[in-house]
């Protein structure tokens, strides 16, 4: 089993008729995702690369039993999105959008939990790469031939650092169960550790890849979730050792704005949880490799 | 986005925080007839700067009469305010705010931010005000009230009752208290703010509650539906280059190093960064040209980047996705033709369609260094630029 995504799950895009949203839609239904339909209020009956628009999530998933949902509205109407999936019963959904105000994502994530744990959607993102099982499906953006099916799982924040590392596994013949994408955004959905958690509890993951980055405390919430709870090997690496305090690089959650968010404090941090840490990006795969043995 | 001091006030005193009298000058002469409509026999002179710490950096004066403010506000315009959030070369004097001198009983420290591990908004009090929330964290840890508020409900009284009383405040200024709390709550997110400080809050000798200072930085991603706060933006306080950059929609942070980088992704910037620190180099810039990385963008990143002039080596790293690495390396050799360049420029391209990219690279006629991994491009950026390289290797103008 892969995590989040496989096969059969059957998938909505909302957002379908944007210029991105189509691009990608033929792009994942190519790599063999089941897309079941779109979503865009006002445009129900269209279609769009054959599958069907609806105007309400809630209507997709009564026509298709949908069960995972992607992401594509601009930022000013993307959080009211997450919440209509929620809300309609979808079981995982990944928000691509990069740029939605981080008070809307506090909304988001207290509506979320008024849900029981049982019905409670999983959310991954927002501003990520998206999630692919290699071999199996796809739900994001990400180019997927440069992953080759096997038995590392890769969290990360960054869309293409997450590229560079799942580039460096091929050239090295090393493959991947499943690269999970929780976005650059200081309020997101599932964290570093919600998704080892699902890793440490997969057959098919045998190691465990965690790609960091300054600002924030999730790196260093994981490291003691991997101390306590982790027995698969983890490697990982934290991008910004060059990075100033004080600056926002890039992604909008990348910031060093307390103790413990340097990277080289993460790095302190996850090396005494005993994680194995590759000091270069350039050294990701070696790194991975070298613990697999 | 940061606002300066005079705006936040205003801006808070619309949400019915207390605010001393205080009025804005750009100019000495502006500064002293100011402090004569606002009567009174003290007035403190500060200056408007993006940046913390202006007290001990001689930004706040306070003076008592018309030829001291004069003198105040004349050794502040036009100079550069270093203080320790500045970095060495100090934000720009433009503005000087004038206010009322307050007769002080006690300081208190408040803040509102976004806590990235409850995933709320979290307010953080102490009876040390004046001192710097570090300083607190660090001398008095103890003095430090934590509040977090539950979103769906917002903040409640009982919430600011509990702040006013563990700071010790008197039962007559609770509900003042109260007051400017809720304020600064409703400015936080009625307005998508990350960031309220008021540091100090005072309690004057004639028991009032007053907000002496105040700081507010707010979300980048929200302003589309905040134009009156998009309007307050101070591009004097900000690097020229990223003013630059951010008009041309780039993501752009300037650093002291001289190998530009540019990057497609945040993250892998970063890493980029961090590779050239390895191979013994120092990088010059933070750049994420985006997913896309068309040729004009590229073109616009070179520019950019060669507009620092520290810059003695370039190094592209562009990971082509869901474009191609053909399409990326024409867009490269496109913007050197155009772009006139004459120090040593690295490129290492990969993904899809690398070696067409490849090819593309080696038949421009470009003196263009090629890389296929990561630690090669950064080895070859940091190479290039320690030799200074022979001319031969150069990029020159070709137009």
């Amino acid at each position: 089993m892969s995590i989040l995504i496989d096969r059969s799950t059957p998938v909505i895009v909302q957002g379908i008729t944007g210029k991105m949203a189509r691009f990608h839609t033929k792009d994942m239904l190519a790599y063999g995702t089941n897309v079941v339909g779109g979503v865009v209020p006002g445009k129900g009956g269209e279609t769009v690369e054959g599958v069907p628009v609806f105007d309400t999530v809630e209507e997709a998933v009564a026509e298709t039993g949908a069960e995972a949902s992607l992401v594509f509205v601009p930022p000013p109407f993307a959080a009211d999105s997450i919440m209509e999936a929620a809300d309609a019963g979808i079981r995982y959904c990944v928000c691509i959008t990069d740029g939605i105000p981080a008070q809307d994502m506090i909304r988001v994530k207290r509506y979320m939990w008024r849900y029981p744990k049982e019905r409670r959607m999983v959310l991954t993102g927002p501003n990520c790469a998206g999630t692919i099982s290699p071999g199996k499906a796809m739900l994001g953006i990400m180019p997927g031939h440069i992953y080759i099916q096997g038995n590392v799982g890769i969290v990360g924040r960054s869309g293409t650092l997450g590229y560079e590392a799942a580039s460096q596994l091929k050239e090295l013949g090393i493959g991947v169960s499943t690269s999970v994408g929780i976005g650059g955004d200081p309020i997101n959905g599932s964290s570093f550790k919600d998704i080892l958690e699902r890793f440490e509890a997969d057959d098919e993951t045998h190691v465990i890849a965690m790609i960091g980055e300054i600002g924030g405390p999730q790196e260093a919430e994981a490291a003691e979730y991997i101390r306590d709870h982790v027995r698969k090997p983890v490697v990982a690496y934290v991008a910004g050792l060059t990075a100033p305090k004080g600056r926002t690089m890039g992604h909008a959650g990348a910031i060093i704005s307390a103790f413990g968010e340097s990277a080289s404090e993460k790095v302190e941090i996850l090396s005494a949880a005993g994680v194995t840490v590759a000091q270069s990006p350039a050294h990701i795969g070696e790194t991975i490799a070298s613990v697999m043995q | 986005m940061d606002i300066h001091e005079y705006q936040a006030k205003e801006v808070l005193a619309g949400f019915g925080v207390a605010v001393p009298d205080g009025a804005l000058a750009y100019s000495p002469e502006q500064a002293a007839y100011r402090a004569r409509e606002l009567g009174g026999e003290k007035w403190i002179v500060k200056a408007q700067v993006h940046a913390g710490g202006r007290g001990k950096a001689g930004g706040v004066k306070l003076c008592s009469s018309d030829s001291e403010i004069h003198a105040a506000a004349e050794g502040m315009f036009g100079q550069k305010l270093v203080t320790h959030q500045t970095g060495p070369e100090g934000k720009g004097i433009y503005r000087v705010y004038v206010e009322t001198a307050v007769n002080i009983a006690r300081e208190i420290y408040i803040g509102f931010v976004l806590d990235r591990t409850s995933q709320r908004v979290m307010i953080v009090a102490s009876g040390e005000g004046g001192m710097e929330i570090e300083e607190i964290s660090a001398t008095k840890p103890e003095s430090i009230v934590r509040t977090s508020v539950e979103p769906a409900v917002g903040l409640r009284d009982f919430q600011c009752r509990q702040i006013a009383f563990k700071l010790g405040m008197e039962p007559g200024l609770v509900q003042h208290m109260v007051r400017t709390l809720q304020g600064c709550y409703r400015a936080f997110t009625e307005l998508d703010a990350t960031m309220v400080e008021i540091n100090p809050l005072v309690v004057t000798g004639d028991n009032r509650i007053l907000a002496l200072d105040a700081k507010m930085t707010f979300d980048d991603n929200a302003m589309f539906r905040h134009p009156q706060i998009s309007e307050l933006r101070d591009k004097s306080q900000e690097d020229p280059r990223e003013s630059r950059a951010a008009d041309r929609g780039l993501n752009y942070v300037g650093l002291d190093g001289n190998i530009g980088c540019i990057v497609n992704g945040a993250g892998l910037a970063m890493a980029t960064m961090d590779t050239i620190k390895m191979a013994g180099g120092e990088p010059a810039n933070f750049l994420d040209i985006g997913g896309g990385a068309t040729p004009e963008r590229v073109a616009k990143a070179f520019r950019l980047v060669l507009s620092d002039k520290n810059v003695q080596a370039i190094l592209v790293n562009i990971f082509a996705g869901i474009n191609r690495c053909d399409w990326v390396a024409e867009g490269v050799v496109h913007a050197l033709r155009e772009v006139q360049v004459d120090i040593p420029v690295v490129v290492r391209l990969a993904g899809t369609n690398v070696e067409a990219g490849q090819k593309i690279l080696a038949q421009s006629g470009l003196p263009i260094i090629r890389a296929s991994t990561l630690s090669e491009a950064a080895e070859r950026a940091v190479g290039a630029w320690k030799n200074d390289l022979a001319q031969a290797t150069r990029v020159r103008a070709v137009v």
